[in-house]
Formats: structure tokens, sequence, C-alpha cells
């Protein structure tokens, strides 16, 4: 009982207290949820391709948004690790919970290979080069299509679990778990792990990170191998969801909706990725139900992008975020926008003229 | 064999380096990476196919509107979008691959995504050593040496040149020396979108237009200006020479190599930056702080 009340009284503190944190509770448990009060194959789709693709955003933004290692081809970490749970899976027969690992490590083995021109290049240099990898790999792959089936790709992957539901909430499952790891990796307030700060660090102003003894070169490699980590994983995902891997997955506007989704979310926050994608991911497949929707969602999607990026650069959860929490100037606790005084030191959070 | 390999690689070459040195241009200048620069270009192309087979416009006359709108067009997007955020450049790149894919779509909506032909200025062709070259790759080529002449001639010799070579080096003593920086973004802007326009004239009869023609340009592009070493625009031309160059042995030399020609131009282009990380021609700064 002391116990229950103890648990209650965290509950209160740190989640209902905090508007963000009761957003994302309500989101999780609409997501877990989902199921219980639709089993509609369409919408079932459309959530599971959204929660892939959003892990793949987020992973896009460990890398990009909280190292600074601008990565803008991003598809070369999903594509790889996707053919090749595809490739293990139709000519060994591997199970999806042996090829989907296997394709993430490979995923974190393309990374380190795609982190070495970060030890030499920077910025918008980087970005140019980590943009040609994915499509010099899809040359190779035109070229050699009795291998990776060419512009067809390869078809006939196992599904990931037998039934609808029991995929969804496997994907639903993975998602939360990574998620949750990658927000608590980029954390730079934990207590426990030093390297959300470290990479911050190195993103803000690597030269100094180095002078303060960081091996800045280790912890860039660290950013690429997890990040590679967890598109791998969303790749495996995708691959044995669709039943297919696809060319499209390696190309270049691929990469470029990941960057997308996250930054009209709110780049380097993690929930700005996921926010990102379930809200544009689902408005543009529900646009496409109706014939004028369809023709127009992209000219809609990158329209609300443009205007995004001109009136809410830091993107949308943080303008939002901004508008219901107030930070308390003495004790930086979070506070409810609604509230006039502290809720723990009780010093005014506005000034008081007004 | 080597003259086709000599011609085709000299156009795909000269449209490149058009194409990467308003790029590069608009780079060095205003630190913008305009994504949306292949896109102009493909709306070019567009214009010129409206004004010809739809409004029967002479192509001539065409040809010089197409580009006059296209310089109008890349104004009004500079001044409305990049103008505002030039301060922070990823936000400035992504808004033009925003921009870029809006174009994308709006051609779709409009013209349907099929591919589409534009007439040739300069119908024929002639034999040079028992090859057949058509009229319209030469004038490419010449058009191509034309304007990248010119340009040099518009860096170098002229005040307005010197302005934008100040400007590229140091924007705030440039701006201390009574330059009006904005004004010289403006028209570097004009000149670029202008360059991508012209490339366009000259290019789009050639190859085929579709509203996903801007997507390749824009890979090789990317490659031949980095290649060339940022911002240096002596440097993209070559860049871009180097690998119109390589992309026509490829495809010449290398069975079933058209696939491969983008994944060797961009190979090359990841070596050399891996053993020369500012570029064949770029300057190497020391590490900036801010």
């Amino acid at each position: 009982m002391t116990y229950l009340l103890l648990w209650y009284g965290w509950f209160r503190g740190e989640i209902l207290a905090i508007p963000g944190r009761v957003i994302a509770l309500l989101f999780f448990l609409v997501l877990f949820g989902a199921p219980l009060v639709t089993q509609d194959p369409y919408y079932l789709r459309m959530i599971t391709l959204a929660t892939i693709f959003a892990l793949f955003a987020t992973s896009w933004d460990v890398l990009s948004g909280f190292t600074g290692q601008i990565n803008l081809g991003h598809a070369l970490f999903f594509g790889v690790s996707g053919y090749m749970a595809g490739l293990l899976n139709t000519h060994f027969g591997m199970p999806p919970w042996l090829t989907i690992p296997t394709g993430a490590l490979t995923g974190v083995a393309v990374g380190l290979i795609a982190g070495i021109p970060a030890l030499r290049l920077r910025g918008i240099y980087l970005g140019l080069v980590t943009l040609t990898f994915p499509l010099i790999l899809l040359g190779v792959f035109f070229t050699f299509p009795e291998f990776t089936g060419g512009e067809l790709g390869i078809s006939g992957i196992e599904r990931l679990a037998f039934s609808r539901i029991l995929s969804y909430y496997i994907v639903v499952a993975v998602f939360t778990l990574s998620v949750f790891f990658m927000w608590k990796f980029t954390d730079a307030g934990s207590k426990i792990f030093r390297v959300g700060l470290i990479l911050h660090a190195i993103r803000e102003d690597e030269i100094t990170a180095r002078a303060s003894g960081i091996n800045t070169t280790g912890y860039k490699f660290l950013a690429f191998a997890v990040s590679g980590f967890f598109a791998g994983i969303a790749g495996g995902l995708f691959v044995h969801y669709m039943r297919i891997a696809a060319p499209s997955m390696l190309e270049l506007v691929f990469s470029f909706q990941a960057i997308l989704w996250t930054i009209f979310g709110g780049v380097a926050t993690i929930y700005g990725a996921v926010a990102g994608v379930f809200i544009l991911f689902p408005m543009l497949e529900l646009l496409s139900l109706t014939e004028w929707g369809e023709q127009s969602r992209f000219i809609i999607f990158t329209v609300i992008l443009i205007l995004t990026l001109l009136f809410m650069p830091e993107g949308l959860t943080v303008w939002v975020l901004d508008k219901l929490e107030i930070k308390c100037p003495r004790c930086k606790l979070v506070n409810v926008f609604t509230r006039r005084t502290c809720r723990a030191c009780r010093a005014p959070l506005r000034n008081q003229e007004n | 064999m080597v003259i086709d390999i000599l011609v085709n690689g000299l156009v795909a070459g000269g449209i490149y380096a058009v194409l990467a040195v308003g790029f590069s241009l608009i780079f060095g200048v205003a630190r913008i990476v305009n994504m949306a620069h292949t896109a102009f270009y493909m709306l070019t192309a567009y214009f010129i196919f409206v004004g010809t087979t739809m409004l029967n416009i002479p192509l001539v006359a065409s040809l010089i509107l197409a580009i006059i709108l296209i310089t109008i067009i890349g104004l009004i997007c500079f001044k409305l979008f990049f103008d505002r955020v030039k301060q922070h450049e990823t936000t400035v790149m992504i808004i033009s691959v925003a921009l870029a894919m809006l174009f994308q779509e709006i051609l779709f909506l409009v013209f349907g995504g099929h591919y589409t032909g534009i007439p040739p200025l300069a119908k024929g062709f002639v034999d040079i050593a028992s090859i057949r070259v058509s009229y319209q790759h030469i004038f490419a080529i010449v058009t191509t040496g034309l304007i990248l002449l010119g340009l040099w001639l518009l860096l170098s010799k002229t005040g307005l040149g010197k302005a934008i070579r100040a400007v590229s080096q140091d924007r705030e003593i440039a701006n201390l020396m009574g330059i009006n920086v904005n004004q010289i973004f403006l028209i570097v802007m004009g000149i670029s979108v202008a360059l991508a326009g012209l490339a366009g004239a000259v290019i789009a009869p050639i190859y085929m237009v579709s509203p996903l023609m801007w997507i390749q340009p824009l890979t090789i592009v990317l490659a031949s200006v980095v290649l060339g070493g940022l911002g240096s625009v002596g440097g993209c031309v070559v860049g871009a020479l180097i690998l119109g160059y390589t992309e026509i042995i490829v495809t010449f030399l290398v069975p079933g190599g058209a696939s491969l020609r983008g994944a060797v131009s961009m190979s090359i282009m990841v070596v050399v930056l891996l053993v020369r990380p500012e570029g064949l021609f770029g300057v190497a700064f020391e590490e900036e702080r801010l």
C-alpha cells in the first residue's frame, strides 16, 4: 500500500504535472490500445508503417540531430539491412527473429563504414558525401540483377508473424523499446549515461570537446553505429512487413523523407521525430483516400513543411511544448502553462507586471 | 569510339559544368546549398515545352521567355524562403529540398508523369571523322563554352565581379567597404538561376523531359561541386568535366554500365574527398570556430 502511494506520488509529480509527458503517455496508450478499438486492416497497416518510419526517423535524429553529423543518405542503413534480411530469408530460410537482428548488425557495420568520411569532413560536405552512398549502392544493385532482383527487388519474403495483430504488437513493442533506449541514450541531463552530454558537446563544438579529453572519433563512430542499428531494425521490420525489399528503399527521396519528418516535428528531440511521422504519414495516407487528395497530397505535404520551417524553425513539438510548459526561473522545474507559481518552490512563473 | 567518347563527354561535362557553376556560385557567395537548383533547370525545360507545343511561340522566343521567367521565379523563391532563414545552412538546404519536391509534384499534377520532348534548336548533323554529331550537341558545347567564358569575364574583369568575390571571401568586411551584401546575394541568385535556366534551354532538347529529371543531374552536380571544391567556380568546371567523361566512358566501355555510371562518378568523388577533404581546387581553411 505504501509502495502504491509512493508510486502514485511519483506518477503525479513526474508525469501528470508535465504536459509533454502526459501527451507521450497518451500516445503510447493509444498505440497499444488501437487494435482493441479497430481491427480494420487499413488502419492497422497505416499505424504499423508509421511506427516503422518513426523508428527510422528517430535513428536519423540520433546521428544528425544530436551528434550533428549531417547524414543525407540515411536510407543506406535502412535499405542495406532490409536487403540483408530479405536475402537471408529467401535464400537461407532464416526466420524473421533471426534476420532482423542480423540486418540490424549489418546496419551497424555499414554505419561504421559510412562514419569514416566523418573523420575528415563536417557539416555540408559530410552531408553531400553521405548522400551519395545509397545511390552508389543502388547502381551496384541494378548492375547485378540476378542477385538483388534489380528494379523489382526481392519478393516473397516471409511475413513477420502469422496474424496481423501479432505483427502489429511486435512492431509497436520493438519501437517502444528502441525509442526509449534512444531517448535515454541522447539525454544530456542523464545522471547515468554521459553519452548524451558528449554527443551534444560534439555537435556544439567538436574542437572544444576534443580539447576536454573526449575521444570524439570514438563517440562519432558510436553515434553512427547506434543510428545504423536502429535504422537497420526499422529496415528489417519493414521488409518483413511489406514482404518485399525494393530499390525504392535506397532512393534519395526516401532519405529526404526521414529528414523532412524529423525537421517538421523538431530536430534533436527524439519525440519530435516520432510526432513528425505520426502526424504527417497518416495525414498523407488519409488524403490519398479522396481523389482530389490523391493527386495533390505531396503538394500539401511540401507546403506544410515549408511553412513549418519558415514560422516554426525549431519544429512543431518544440513550438507546442513552448506554449504548454513553463520552466520555473528559480528551480528549473517544468510546470503547466496554467500555473502562476512554481509547483515546487512557489516562485512566480511570469513577471508580475500584468 | 574515341570521338564518340570525346564529344559526348564534352557535352555531358559541359551541361554539368553550367549547372554546377550556378550551384557553386550561390553557395560560395551566400552559403546557400540550393538543392532546388536542378529543379529550376527542370522548370525551364517545361516552360519551353509549354511555349513551343501549347502556345505555339517560336522556339527562340520561348527560350528567352523561359529563362526570364525562371529567373523571376528564382528571385521570388529567394526573397520568400531562403532570405529569411539564410543564417541556418541546414534549414536553407531542407527548404530547398522541399521546394524541389513541390515543383516536381506540381509538374506531375499539371503534365502527368510521362516523358516529353522539346524540338531541337538546330536540326541535322554533321560528320566529323565518320562520327555523326548532331548540330544540337555542337550548339550545346559552344553555348556552354560561351556561358563559362562570359561568367569568367564577369567575375574577374568587372566591378560587380569584384564585389561578388569580395562578399564570398568575407561578408562583413565587404559590407564595411560599402558593398550592399543583400543586393549582391540577390544578383548572384539571379545569375545562378539564370544559368540553370540556360542549361535547361540548351540541354532539354537532347534529354527527355519529365518531372523526375532534376534528381539525376542534382547528384552529379553535387558530386562535381564537392569534387572541385565547394565555392570554387573553376574547380567545379573541372569536376563536372571529370564526372561527365567518367559517365560516358563507363557507359561505353563497361557492358551494362548504364546503371553503374552514376555509382562510378560518385565513388570517384568519395575517394577524392577522403584523400583531399577540401576538394581538388578548394582552399583548406583552419577549422572554423564561431
